[in-house]
């Protein structure tokens, strides 16, 4: 089985958000950036896919060079070969053409994508691969076993789940529940060296055809004080949730 | 020329967030001078979203479980009769799912998390929030078809009553590999995705037995319950309830968290809620920083109390 999983280089959880070029592009200066968390579950879900059933894992990403460090460390996780697409990722549709184009040319049997980027929060790039693509897909997928050609996956839907059976080639957008957090892998120092050894391909885009652009960004006002109210003095919190809020 | 809108509905009934849909709909509609479609996959209860300014309700002939290739061609087909200009959806699960795949469908740009009515229509241009809502972003759409995944209560329910029409629709019904083996899902309870308020406990609850009151407090406001990720991974709580970075996104009215001391990855989940309510017993915890209004005490004392003055003002104010 060939796997190919697509990885977002995105800031740490705790960054600072702010924007530069007249609010028109977001500051990276002095942000970490690491692999995109959904995606992460995916990854240790494919190295299971590697260990029991002698998968074989790709990673892809489309961005500039500063990104390289984030597939070099899905490498060192246990990755086989990384593929760079050297585009700026400003829009879904243009990164999941692109992605498209390396899954076709790569034949992959599964591929593996994160339930959506914890910066641009669009969701959309598995979606789009799977039916540009016409494979089958599964999104907000927190299960996925693989037999022979079949598979089997569970989506989380609103207040409960599902399952589903479907033939690879497949597509999903997976979250924490793949694997749990436990389970993700911390590079070790054999990985990182091994890591440098492995073959990572930069790819010039296909045909960056876009969809939307952003155009502007703004942060929310600033958010007013908090009110405290007396743990003995319930009825003014009903009141403030009532008469100010009016959420009651 | 029209705007179509999906209207999701749950056991027979219409889903608030497709009301919403409804509303944002007509409101576009009338900003484009165009007319409002709605595609349905139920033929109940269809009055209702005249009320919200639905001129033509396609109800299509099409019962099988939800399986999202046949329902996204499904939609493509009906925005094709339609000729949409634009597609709006909610921010269900079910139709973040879907968007994706309409969009290819349609050659048209899809926007999700959008939180208002476009800000301009030449060139069209949305504002989305980005970065866990910590952030907005202008967005133009430059294809001719334009898809709009509308965040959660961002725009609120809007009565607008026309005269409206209901039209079988029979489309072509494509195959899939996929099939859907199996539903669970628990019944009468309010989703996290659909609730206008969220009540959520961390470990300030100390145990799972400690749940009973948290339960009693969703029960009198009507709302979802959730939990905080150590909360999820100690076992304490189903998964399904875990909300934050890596879990289930919240944007509800209000926000009730108890005993949750706020970790960055809890906010970034919780962030599009309105109004958020904190109660803990560390004044020091992050979460008051992030919240609208704060309770530093005992939950177990706080809460009970709470419950019973809610009981009071929901008897007071039916």
């Amino acid at each position: 089985m060939k796997i190919l999983v697509c990885i977002s280089h995105v800031p740490d959880t705790t960054s600072k958000i702010n924007f530069t070029n007249d609010n028109t592009a977001f500051d990276s200066t002095g942000v970490q950036f690491v692999i995109n968390p959904n995606d992460e579950f995916g990854l240790t879900r494919a190295m299971w896919f590697k260990e029991k059933q002698n998968a074989t894992v790709d990673v892809v990403n489309v961005g500039g060079p500063e990104t390289e460090s984030t597939l070099r460390k899905a490498l060192a996780i246990g990755a086989d070969a990384a593929f760079r697409v050297n585009m700026a990722p400003t829009d879904g549709y243009a990164v999941a053409k692109e992605l498209t184009k390396v899954a076709q040319d790569g034949h992959y049997d599964l591929i593996i994508a994160g339930r959506e980027s914890i910066d641009y929060n669009g969701g959309m790039v598995p979606g789009m691969m799977a039916t540009a693509l016409g494979a089958s897909f599964v999104n907000n997928c927190i299960s996925l076993e693989i037999e022979g050609e079949k598979a089997t996956a569970v989506r989380e839907i609103d207040g409960g789940k599902e399952t589903l059976t479907t033939m690879l080639p497949l597509v999903i957008g997976g979250q924490k529940g793949l694997v749990e957090e436990s389970d993700l892998k911390i590079p070790n120092m054999r990985g990182i060296m091994m890591a440098r050894k492995k073959p990572l391909t930069v790819l010039e885009p296909s045909e960056n055809k876009t969809f939307t652009s952003s155009v502007h960004f703004e942060k929310p006002a600033p958010k007013g004080a908090i009110k405290m109210v007396d743990a003995d003095n319930i009825d003014e919190l009903i009141d403030l949730l009532h008469n100010e809020a009016k959420v009651i | 020329m029209s705007v179509l809108v999906y209207i999701e509905s749950d056991n027979g009934a219409l889903k608030k967030a497709a009301l919403e849909v409804a509303s944002y709909g007509r409101a576009l509609a009338n900003t484009l001078n165009t007319s409002l479609s709605a595609v349905i996959f139920s033929s109940e209860n269809n009055e209702l979203l005249a009320s919200y300014g639905v001129d033509k309700v396609l109800t299509v002939d099409y019962s099988e479980k939800f399986n999202a290739k046949i329902y996204a061609d499904i939609i493509t087909q009906a925005a094709q009769k339609e000729q949409a200009t634009v597609v709006v959806l909610s921010s269900s699960a079910d139709s973040r799912y879907l968007a994706p795949m309409l969009s290819v469908g349609l050659d048209g740009g899809y926007v999700p998390n959008v939180v208002e009515l476009p800000t301009q229509t030449q060139p069209f241009t949305v504002k989305r929030s980005v970065f866990s809502n910590k952030a907005f972003c202008a967005t133009e759409i430059s294809t001719a078809v334009k898809i709009i995944g509308l965040s959660n209560n961002a725009f609120g329910l809007v009565e607008h009553p026309v005269s409206s029409q209901t039209e079988p629709f029979s489309p072509n019904i494509i195959s899939t590999e996929i099939n859907i083996e199996n539903v669970d899902k628990a019944a009468n309870k309010v989703t996290i995705a659909d609730a206008e308020t969220v009540v959520s406990a961390g470990r300030g609850l100390k145990g799972p037995e400690n749940w009973a009151m948290v339960e009693d407090l969703a029960e009198v406001l009507g709302a979802a319950t959730a939990c905080s990720k150590p909360v999820s991974d100690l076992g304490w709580r189903p998964h399904s309830e875990h909300v934050g970075q890596t879990g289930k996104p919240v944007a509800s009215n209000l926000y009730i968290a108890i005993g949750i001391s706020g970790a960055i990855q809890h906010l970034a989940g919780i962030n599009s809620s309105k109004v958020k309510v904190v109660i803990n017993t560390d004044p020091e915890a992050p979460f008051f920083k992030a919240a609208d209004y704060g309770i530093v005490g005992d939950a177990f004392e706080v809460v009970p109390k709470l419950i019973e003055k809610l009981k009071e003002f929901k008897a007071q104010n039916g």
